[in-house]
């Protein structure tokens, strides 16, 4: 088990782990509907797959929200 | 700036604090904002930045008001329903402070007149309901070096960035549009009607803070909230490289915003 800290929050996940997993890991629902930054770098959608998360990594799920009215 | 007495009187608890007194307040008196989508967010930040004496305030808003927008839109009363939002909004800020000059635009928001429009104001508050219009806002605001509050909110989830000129803007965090499929809106979703009236002052506050120049403001980072836990966090947004409008490639400039005018101006013009 290693320790990643999402949105702020310690979780121990077992690596090896790609970006696409731990999305999944984490119970979103839409991935397209989530922008993503590791250690405060964006991930593009495409690279969701081949990017792999490493121990200590600060991962922020960030959500589209797109109502106002 | 001379205030009247009743105008000390009606500022005084903003004259009161030291971070405002009568040069923040004559700033305040002074200053001219624009709020897009006289709705859910643009509701109470209309209505703050009324009472504020925000001395230019631009409404804008395409819609008319619809019986199920008074869950949340605060600044529509029942007797509105079928009125434009605009003048809607516009009467009730001339009621509650006649010192505020109002500038009701009854359209919506476009690539076509997103230019014109801000160049009047210093300030411009995002209170759509779409990602087209809020990334469209993000593009006129960032290349026209246009402080802006971006917001938004779903179910019972909000959140918000504040930009000036040379920081992170809404693209350097979410880059482009989510697939359309993909988005639930409001209309389909639901929000409860509180949560506007959440993220909608948390926006009133950033632009009086913005007019003031008072305390830190949310550049940099993205406020989000979560009502159902009352959880809230600041998330840390840097400028981002890749971003299409900040970025060093840039894909989105003041030549693509005129293409999107020309388009639709000739789409119209073949419609007739
Ligand atoms: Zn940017």
């Amino acid at each position: 088990m290693a320790k990643v800290i999402v949105n702020g929050e310690e979780q121990d996940i077992s690596l090896p782990v790609s970006l696409i997993e731990l999305i999944r890991q984490n119970q979103v629902s839409q991935p397209d509907m989530v922008s993503v930054q590791i250690n405060g770098i964006f991930i593009v959608r495409e690279k969701y797959e081949e990017t792999i998360v490493k121990e200590g990594d600060e991962v922020d799920f960030l959500y589209f929200m797109g109502g106002g009215r | 700036m001379d205030f009247r007495e009743d105008q000390i009187e009606r500022y005084s608890r903003h004259i009161l604090l030291q971070d405002i007194g009568v040069e923040g307040q004559e700033r305040i008196s002074r200053a001219k904002v624009l709020v897009i989508g006289a709705g859910g967010l643009g509701a109470p930040v209309l209505l703050y930045l009324a009472a504020a004496g925000v001395g230019t305030l631009g409404v804008m808003d395409g819609d008319v008001v619809d019986l199920s927008n008074l869950q949340r839109q605060v600044i529509h009363f029942t007797p509105d329903v079928g009125k434009p939002k605009a003048l809607s909004a516009k009467e009730k800020i001339n009621r509650l402070n006649p010192d505020v000059h109002v500038v009701a635009y009854n359209e919506f928001f476009t690539a076509e007149n997103a230019l014109n429009i801000i160049r009047d104001y210093d300030f411009i508050v995002d209170g759509t309901d779409n990602f087209p219009v809020k990334f469209l806002i993000n593009d006129a605001c960032v290349l026209s070096g246009k402080p802006f509050s971006h917001g938004g909110i779903l179910r019972f989830d909000g959140q918000t960035l504040t930009h000036l000129p040379g920081t992170a803007c809404y693209r350097c965090a979410f880059h482009s549009p989510p697939p359309p499929n993909a988005v639930p809106t409001c209309s389909q979703a639901g929000v409860l009607g509180a949560i506007a009236g959440m993220l909608g002052t948390i926006q009133a506050a950033e632009t009086l803070k913005f007019l003031t120049g008072t305390g830190e403001l949310l550049t940099n980072r993205l406020l989000s909230f979560q009502a159902k836990s009352m959880h809230f966090r600041t998330t840390p947004i840097r400028r981002n490289a890749g971003c299409p409008v900040c970025g060093e490639h840039p894909t989105v400039t003041v030549t693509t915003l005129h293409e999107a005018e020309q388009a639709v101006c000739e789409l119209k013009k073949k419609r007739g």
